[in-house]
């Protein structure tokens, strides 16, 4: 490598990251090519060129609308929870001290456990995986908020109340402002968990959603469709993450 | 506040603690023996606990607690010495880090289990593939934390000792290693977690054997009390792996 390439490649980091994935998809490419069964994995580039035609499967456009529907909707149910359940545990020192145990002992289950009963008690349609997006996300948020609630400064609450704040002022001007950040931060969390549990209870069982395609896939030993599926997922993913990181950054801003 | 109250206040909340959950106790019982819940929904709190004391005393769980706990250590196992050394050998410059410290923490902030259909068609139904998800989804804070431990050691620290003439070694084993511990010990506590979860999960989702598809097996036959039964035991099982994982922590932070 010449000295100049080589500078550059050192004033940018990105590139050489990029350069990385790059190598990881050649090796990858040239296994599936040459080395291992095609029944179990494909090249990159047939993956790419198969998203077309994954896309045109009859039901996986409703499948991705589908889990993109319980994606949000199960979100905004556990950012409501979390935020009431986080204020009103949050703001009574009382009910902080004897409520957040039970709380982080419910956060620490291992939820997996109880998919089943989720199933058993919602149905195998969208229900069960709402349901179970929603107990992921919540709890991360409701920890966040009461965290962000305890490091209000007990004096700006006196003063406010000073100067003769009503309980209402008080949540609007000194409770809220001061809780945006942790409420994105929660907000973020809860993206992960509801990420998590939705995708979890899709994949155990599934009739519309895109559980159904990946099992449909694995069975049929298609792998280049599956490959293609799991990215649009991971794309999903990624998006509905980003979103909720910018917005996080963008709102903690004002401090 | 007086010591008195506080120490009133302490009871009061603990008394709620108990409180709760005893009230959970008796709704669920009312519940399925007045309210006439459907015992397929809901089973009795009592016939839980026979089915519990049953699971406990014929050790039916030995086979699929071996298995799940085979998978947790080899998972575990490839987690940490590739998370290890993958971080460090990054973490020498500072330009690795930076090549590849956001290429982790992007892949890490997918949620990995998308990936259990390719791991389940690529590694079978059997515990290889569990082992690989566990490995995989493992890796990332290990390997995430073994970067951020070792490459924000104090410089001076490590000009000090170079100057006093430390070898490699002595630098490594005296300096960076004390140093990052902690960060890489939190590191490897998350990834056990997470592991012991995505293992139990990929049991449940498609698997021959282990505690997860036990829990599964039991649903599908409507056998709820043992389920339930079941399902407790798993808790306390995943309960006291991780509180032995966190106290292993502790010590390890303490004796550095």
């Amino acid at each position: 490598m010449n000295a100049a390439a080589r500078r550059f490649l050192l004033r940018h980091p990105g590139v050489a990251r990029l350069g990385v994935v790059i190598l990881i998809l050649i090796a990858w490419e040239i296994a599936a090519r040459f080395f291992i069964d095609p029944l179990f994995i494909s090249p990159p580039s047939r993956v790419f060129a198969s998203l077309g035609s994954v896309w045109q499967t009859d039901g996986v456009p409703a499948a991705l609308r589908l889990t993109f529907f319980e994606l949000a909707v199960a979100f905004a149910i556990a950012v409501v929870i979390g935020l009431v359940v986080g204020l009103a545990v949050g703001l009574q020192p009382f009910a902080r001290r004897s409520l957040m145990p039970i709380i982080l002992l419910l956060y620490g289950l291992p939820q997996i456990t109880i998919l089943p009963l989720f199933i058993l008690y919602f149905g195998i349609g969208a229900a069960s995986k709402i349901a179970f997006g929603v107990t992921h996300g919540m709890f991360p948020i409701i920890v966040t908020i009461v965290a962000g609630v305890q490091n209000l400064k007990p004096i700006l609450l006196t003063s406010a109340r000073s100067m003769g704040a009503s309980r209402w002022q008080m949540l609007r001007w000194v409770i809220f402002p001061h809780m945006i950040p942790s409420f994105f931060a929660g907000m973020r969390l809860g993206m992960t968990g509801v990420l998590l549990g939705v995708l979890l209870a899709e994949l155990y069982v599934s009739t519309a959603g895109i559980g159904h395609f990946t099992t449909l896939f694995t069975q049929n030993f298609d792998p280049t469709k599956l490959f293609g599926l799991v990215a649009m997922l991971a794309a999903m993913a990624i998006a509905l993450n980003e979103m909720v990181r910018r917005a996080e950054t963008r709102f903690s801003r004002w401090r | 506040m007086t010591r008195r109250t506080e120490r009133a206040q302490r009871i009061a909340s603990r008394a709620v603690q108990a409180g709760f959950l005893l009230v959970l106790l008796i709704l669920w019982y009312l519940a399925t023996n007045r309210w006439g819940v459907n015992r397929l929904l809901l089973p009795n709190p009592v016939s839980v606990w026979h089915q519990l004391v049953d699971v406990l005393r014929t050790g039916e769980y030995l086979d699929d607690l071996r298995i799940t706990l085979t998978e947790l250590a080899v998972a575990f196992a490839l987690a940490m010495t590739s998370g290890t050394l993958i971080g460090y050998f990054v973490s020498r410059t500072r330009y690795t880090v930076r090549v590849f410290d956001p290429l982790f923490a992007g892949i890490y902030s997918i949620p990995i289990i998308l990936f259990l259909p390719l791991y389940i068609l690529f590694f079978g139904l059997g515990p290889a593939s569990k082992i690989a998800l566990g490995a995989t989804i493992a890796f990332f804070p290990v390997v995430l934390s073994t970067i951020a431990g070792f490459g924000n050691v104090d410089r001076t620290l490590i000009v000090a000792a170079r100057s006093m003439g430390a070898s490699d070694y002595q630098l490594f084993r005296h300096v960076l290693l004390p140093a990052a511990l902690p960060v890489i010990l939190t590191g490897l506590r998350i990834g056990f977690t997470v592991a012991l979860l995505a293992i139990i999960g990929s049991e449940t989702i498609a698997s021959l054997a282990g505690l997860g598809h036990h829990i599964v097996q039991l649903a599908e036959g409507m056998d709820m009390p043992r389920m339930f039964a079941y399902i407790a035991f798993v808790v306390a099982i995943a309960a006291l792996l991780n509180g032995i994982v966190s106290l292993l922590e502790a010590r390890g932070r303490r004796r550095r």
